[in-house]
């Protein structure tokens, strides 16, 4: 615990050349008790309900003891430093982190009341329920029907070929993106634009009917103009998906989401509703993360 | 001030000095490249040189007066008589017809002109059709090797031309009537290995590298790819795979010729199979190309992007869908040009073959996977150890056509690369 807090202070001490005023009150507030986590991390009405959850890379605890609620059809947003775990805890949700051999996740993860983590379950199931939009736009180098088809087609949601051809168009549709596409709909994917590409892949996600749409930085690689449909996109589908959003951006997580995360070094700091975050947080780190001192 | 202007002097110098190492860098390039390509010109322009004149033959054309009498046949359609018939005679008559001042106190020397193989010819001819006995028939004959080597090499020094003066005169008047002729050689293309050189052809040979190539085809890739998608994308990382990928590393290094001895202790000793058969070749080169597919195969598959791994695995594609049809899809274009830069290489293969018996003097085209054979390599090699001249022509003949295969093999990997890529 000690060596802890010597880390997350040494590291609070760095970016001081930046921050003038509040240098010297930084080292004796910004203590984390490992486990506990300011303002509201519960939900009534929870979608997944993560309890004292560690990640481990090989000898690295990457995620500390964290324990939080993810509403139904909220729109949550994990906010933090480089490296602080939220994406690694994002990956954790449908299991992406599998396919990492040394990667190992304890403590108890729940969607809708079932072990996630379940050595019965099927990560094939699950992922069909908790869809990925990840950070970088990757379309499968196929046409674009075939990128949007591909979900329902392996999970056989359709039958027949004009079923297909509504769930594409309606994935399209929700995603914004049917007016621009609908005449090349056989062109290849990987043609289009940063921007368009992204939402290609959200609506890939969204085209196998997930209840939980996970975003990892989203809109990172995308230019303002697509980031702003991105983000309205977002706004669109939280009436009907519960969506977790990994940002740098904290003018996003503002805008897009309900509730806010903040993640420090593997620590789950504080969370509360976003305009609390931004406007009176709790917990001095985030104090200091949301006001441009660190991050 | 002074300073700044010492430290440009200074850069200058030291640019003065990078460009200099530069260009005799470049000059360095330039120049290896010129003696690779001067070597390359060397090699094609002797291979050409000596080869290109085997694909003329030499042929008589004459009138064939097909006399019983002479032949001692009076019934082309019994066997008995056909086995002791005389076909020699009637061809040394026509032949004696054209030429001007040749009795019959020459029909040694004239006999020496046609080709051995000529009378067979002719009998296959009357055997076919009966009714030719009596008539008189204008028959082309390939001429003896002799003549052939006469007609084309005669400047040449390097040939010894075995024919008499009076001889040469004679093949010189045949030559100017027109019965002499050279035109393009189908023997060569038509035909299976023989001791007349100009009998001699690399059909054979060819259908031979064909059926080989085949067995090697059918099994070494679907092995290879098999064996790679399971290491690169199924195996645990752990002592066991470290091991095997080590020995397939080693085993693509291993001389050629270790796997015929292998072929022979294990497909042919063990097995009890046949010697000289493409199947056992085909084995044997499977063995020797497979770690070339594997480790291409294992480098295509790295290659193809974890995004879109992650995208499938991200929609609920199971490991198998990931792999067939994100993973392999993307993967094909490397895997297909390793395996036929792998074939192109089985191909070329000499050494194991050897070993394994497809050295045998094969006279017929095979017919099968299981029939002797021999493959051009092995072709080329048979004729380059003999000594007549005749022979190493066509060595070099059968040399460019294995370059042609070659050429071509590599350019439809190229040309598949290129179709098949994909940009992501």
């Amino acid at each position: 615990m000690n060596t802890m807090n010597t880390t997350v202070t040494s590291e609070t001490d760095m970016p001081e050349e930046k921050t003038i005023p509040v240098a010297d009150e930084q080292p004796a507030e910004a203590k984390i008790e490992e486990g506990t986590t300011v303002g509201h991390p519960f939900s009534d009405d929870p979608k997944f309900k993560l309890r004292n959850v560690e990640v481990f890379y090989g000898e690295d605890r990457a995620i500390k003891n964290i324990s939080l609620d993810i509403g139904r059809n909220e729109v949550i947003a994990f906010i933090g430093p480089s490296g602080c775990g939220k994406s690694t805890f994002l990956r954790c949700l449908n299991r992406m982190n599998d396919s990492i051999d040394i990667c190992r996740v304890k403590g108890g993860l729940e969607l809708d009341d079932e072990d996630i983590y379940d050595s019965r379950r099927d990560v094939v199931e699950l992922r069909a329920r908790v869809g990925m939009v990840f950070q970088k736009p990757n379309p499968f180098p196929k046409s674009i029907y075939d990128n949007v088809a591909y979900g329902p087609r392996i999970h056989g949601l359709a039958n027949r070929k004009s079923d297909l051809d509504d769930i594409v168009e309606n994935s399209l549709r929700k995603a914004g993106l049917w007016e621009e596409v609908k005449d090349r709909l056989d062109a290849t994917a990987t043609g289009m634009s940063g921007g368009q590409q992204q939402r290609l892949c959200i609506a890939r996600a969204i085209a196998v009917s997930p209840e939980v749409v996970l975003m990892d930085e989203p809109c990172s690689a995308l230019d303002p103009i697509a980031t702003a449909r991105v983000e309205e996109l977002i706004a669109e589908l939280s009436e009907s998906y519960t969506i977790v959003i990994v940002t740098h951006s904290m003018q996003q997580a503002a805008r897009v989401s309900n509730r806010t995360a903040y993640f420090h070094l593997g620590h789950l700091v504080e969370v509360n509703e976003t305009s609390k975050v931004f406007t009176s947080p709790e917990h001095p780190l985030t104090e200091s993360y949301i006001t441009g001192r660190f991050g | 001030m002074t300073d700044q202007n010492s430290q440009a002097e200074l850069v200058r110098q030291s640019l003065k000095r990078r460009y200099r190492k530069e260009r005799r860098f470049r000059a360095y390039g330039i120049a290896a490249i010129a003696v690779a390509l001067a070597a390359l010109v060397i090699l094609f322009t002797d291979i050409i040189g000596k080869g290109h004149t085997a694909f003329i033959k030499t042929t008589i054309t004459m009138d064939v007066a097909i006399d019983g009498e002479m032949m001692y046949l009076d019934d082309p359609t019994d066997e008995r008589q056909m086995k002791m018939a005389d076909f020699v005679e009637p061809l040394i008559q026509a032949l004696i017809r054209e030429i001007p001042g040749a009795d019959q106190n020459d029909k040694a020397a004239v006999r020496d002109l046609i080709n051995p193989y000529a009378s067979n010819q002719l009998r296959d001819a009357l055997k076919e059709n009966p009714d030719l006995l009596g008539t008189t028939q204008t028959m082309t004959f390939l001429s003896h090797t002799n003549v052939d080597v006469y007609v084309k090499h005669a400047n040449d020094p390097n040939y010894s031309i075995k024919l008499t003066e009076e001889e040469r005169a004679w093949v010189d008047t045949l030559v100017e009537k027109g019965v002499v002729e050279t035109s393009f050689n189908d023997v060569f293309f038509s035909r299976g290995d023989s001791r007349d050189p100009s009998r001699a052809g690399i059909l054979g040979a060819i259908v031979g590298s064909l059926l080989t190539m085949v067995v090697t085809l059918a099994l070494s890739f679907p092995i290879g790819v098999a064996a790679a998608i399971y290491l690169e994308e199924f195996a645990p990382q752990n002592r066991l795979t470290d091991f095997i990928e080590v020995n397939i590393n080693n085993l693509a290094a291993v001389p050629s010729i270790i796997f015929g001895l292998l072929g022979l202790a294990v497909f042919i000793n063990l097995f009890g199979m046949p010697r000289s058969v493409p199947v056992v070749g085909g084995l044997v080169l499977t063995l020797m190309t497979l770690p070339t597919i594997i480790i291409s195969s294992r480098a295509a598959i790295k290659s193809v992007p974890p995004s879109i791994r992650e995208a499938a695995e991200g929609i609920g594609a199971s490991k198998m869908q990931v792999v067939l049809h994100h993973v392999l899809p993307l993967a094909m274009p490397g895997m297909l040009t390793g395996s036929i830069i792998g074939m192109a290489q089985a191909l070329g293969e000499t050494a194991p073959l050897l070993l394994i018996g497809m050295v045998a003097f094969i006279v017929d085209v095979p017919g099968g996977f299981f029939d002797s054979a021999t493959v051009l390599p092995v072709q080329v090699f048979l004729w380059a150890g003999s000594p007549e001249l005749a022979f190493i022509e066509r060595a070099s003949a059968a040399i460019m056509v294995l370059l042609t295969f070659l050429i071509s093999m590599n350019a439809l990997a190229i040309v598949l690369r290129k179709r098949l890529e994909r940009r992501w």
